[in-house]
């Protein structure tokens, strides 16, 4: 199963206007594994990742995901398949308590509406406790426990952008995509979402792209990196192979 | 068991639990019971301001079944409509005709001129799936003069005249004064609040929240925006429908003057200062500006009298200048409104003697 495709992008054009942000690009993600994403700052790595969450449809090209495309449909739709995601900018639900951001999230598996909520008896109520149960096993793994009824907006950018990641995972998703999970943060807070990220991979086994800027994060934690410049890959391989490569140290890491 | 502080949840379900102590349970018991034993005993007893207190009270709760509807779409949604006063037309006039055309009973045509509201209200909420903020309360204001036109155009609403009805009945007996419709009126409230506040705390409500506090979020976490938005007017609409309803079976005519766009500007004033996105919030922002309203009523008489040389000028100006007084102090002051404060006066008594 390892070595199964779970997401594979082919071709994939995007222009706004006359810029190209992306340009024929193919890639895959396999099952289990870390994929890095990483290039200079207008490579195209937000370009791609909002193609895979259908916030953008892209002029050419195909999404498959699990073997089904999903370039047509709408962010919601993806999600509904699967697909979980955190943004560069936090972007939680400021309103609400942390375990109430994590309970949103379990909304594709929820089934009760309006009518048994408003009752918030029998089927709601045993479909709140048993959903409960689930997202208070992420609040323990990420360690958040004492944020529980706090309130997002209040919260450190460190613990936001934990509970981002929490919300992630209470999807329960087949593929996580992280947009630069460890901006702005200091080394410890890195190294505690490095671990955590980590964690995921191994206990939970769920393929991931992320897209960072921090090399030494990348190298630590990404099984296989794919290196965007312009709207075109330029490499893709193992990290340690890929920093080598004569092109991506001319487009990204800098000339020596 | 006075404070909270002591008690510790065992079970998730405890810790979902509105009520949460026995002292808190026998309070809830205690006002319920002397809200529905007063108008029985005051006119029993015949106590001189019953009727004004009920008829006030009756007032007031249809005003907040109206506003809890508008805090479901504006505060927890984030879809600003100032389209609550006609929706609320709209249900007052559909049970009228309901009843008195379909010959239907009252307690059919009250959930049913909710529901017919409802899918009005689909019409009335179709702009938030292109527009939003400033756009889309200029669509909704659109929508109530829409809907005011074709009140006074159509013959089955009766067109300038309005309609009558009938006082509701349960076999024998007739809600026909305020005392006894308050008997149909406050339940309802009450079950409306309680279905209000447990659709927040459950899968829909936070969808809405999220659709209100990260739209873009939303979608990636699998939430149908256009669904929900949609489903918020509905809701809201609901309430206004059968708001609309009770409020013409209380006064037994309906004409499209009794919902003004006015009404529905109040409306959102309510919120504001109560508080947008919160429950108990809609109760102080109704319950103060029907206080402040009162007042403003008992005393612009006399402005006529303290002031001569300025005519009847400012007993006519008063209200709408006091209302958009108060707005503008509660958005500069407390932007979130009396329920925030009453959140405040909470934390601070539970932490006493320490300063919050």
């Amino acid at each position: 199963m390892v070595t199964e495709k779970i997401l594979e992008t082919r071709n994939l054009v995007l222009s706004f206007g006359g810029v190209k942000a992306l340009n024929g690009v193919d890639l895959h993600v396999k099952n289990e594994e870390i994929l890095a994403v990483i290039g200079p700052n207008g490579a195209g790595k937000s370009s791609l990742l909002n193609c895979i969450n259908g916030f953008y449809s892209a002029q050419q090209g195909t999404i498959h995901f699990k073997g089904k495309p999903i370039h047509h449909l709408p962010p919601h739709a993806v999600a509904r398949l699967g697909i979980s995601r955190t943004f560069q900018n936090i972007e939680l639900y400021t309103g609400l308590t942390v375990l109430e951001n994590l309970m949103a999230a379990r909304h594709i598996h929820m089934k009760r509406g309006a009518f048994w909520g408003g009752l918030f008896f029998g089927p709601a109520l045993k479909e709140e406790i048993r959903h409960r149960v689930i997202v208070e096993e992420i609040i323990d793994f990420l360690e958040i426990e004492p944020e529980r009824h706090k309130v997002v907006g209040m919260l450190p950018y460190g613990v936001r952008k934990r509970v981002e990641l929490g919300r992630a995972l209470a999807m329960d998703p087949t593929l996580l995509v992280l947009d630069e999970p460890m901006a702005g943060m200091n080394l410890e807070e890195k190294e505690d979402m490095a671990r955590f990220i980590l964690d995921v991979s191994e206990r939970r086994r769920i393929p991931m792209i992320i897209v960072e800027h921090d090399m030494d994060v990348v190298l630590d934690i990404a099984d296989r990196s794919v290196v965007l410049d312009f709207g075109t890959k330029i490499a893709d391989g193992r990290t340690e192979e890929i920093v080598r490569d004569p092109r991506v140290v001319q487009a990204y890491l800098g000339e020596e | 068991m006075w404070r909270p502080s002591g008690t510790f949840d065992q079970t998730y379900r405890q810790d979902m639990a509105i009520v949460r102590t026995p002292f808190r349970w026998g309070l809830l018991i205690v006002c319920l019971a002397a809200l529905f034993l007063f108008p029985a005993v005051g006119s029993h007893l015949g106590w001189s301001l019953t009727y004004y207190a009920v008829s006030f009270l009756n007032t007031l709760a249809i005003t907040i079944i109206a506003v809890m509807g508008l805090q479901i779409v504006t505060g927890y949604c984030g879809q600003i409509s100032f389209g609550q006063a006609a929706f609320m037309a709209v249900g007052a006039y559909s049970s009228a005709i309901l009843t008195t055309e379909a010959g239907l009973s009252f307690w059919v045509a009250l959930p049913l001129s909710g529901i017919l509201t409802g899918i009005y209200g689909l019409i009335g909420g179709a702009p938030s799936m292109r527009i939003k903020g400033f756009y889309l309360a200029i669509a909704t204001i659109a929508i109530h003069f829409v809907t005011m036109w074709l009140l006074m155009h159509l013959s089955i609403t009766g067109k300038s005249v309005g309609l009558t009805l009938d006082p509701p009945s349960l076999g024998s007996f007739v809600f026909d004064n305020e005392e006894r419709m308050f008997y149909i009126i406050m339940p309802v409230m009450l079950g409306l609040t309680f279905a209000a506040k447990n659709i927040m705390r459950t899968r829909v409500g936070r969808a809405f929240v999220a659709v209100r506090d990260n739209d873009l979020a939303a979608q990636v976490m699998g939430i149908n925006l256009y669904y929900y938005k949609l489903l918020a007017f509905f809701i809201s609409c609901f309430y206004a429908g059968v708001a609309g309803s009770l409020w013409a079976h209380l006064t037994l005519v309906c004409h499209q003057e009794q919902f003004t766009l006015i009404h529905g500007l109040w409306y959102i004033g309510m919120l504001i200062v109560g508080g947008l996105g919160s429950i108990p919030g809609v109760f102080f922002g109704v319950l103060f500006i029907r206080f402040f309203d009162e007042i403003v009523l008992l005393v612009s008489p006399y402005l006529a009298t303290w002031f001569p040389w300025m005519g009847t000028a400012p007993a006519a100006a008063l209200g709408l200048t006091a209302f958009g007084m108060v707005l503008a102090v509660f958005l500069i002051k407390e932007p979130r409104g009396l329920a925030h404060r009453w959140e405040i006066v909470k934390a601070s008594y539970r932490l006493y003697p320490f300063a919050h």
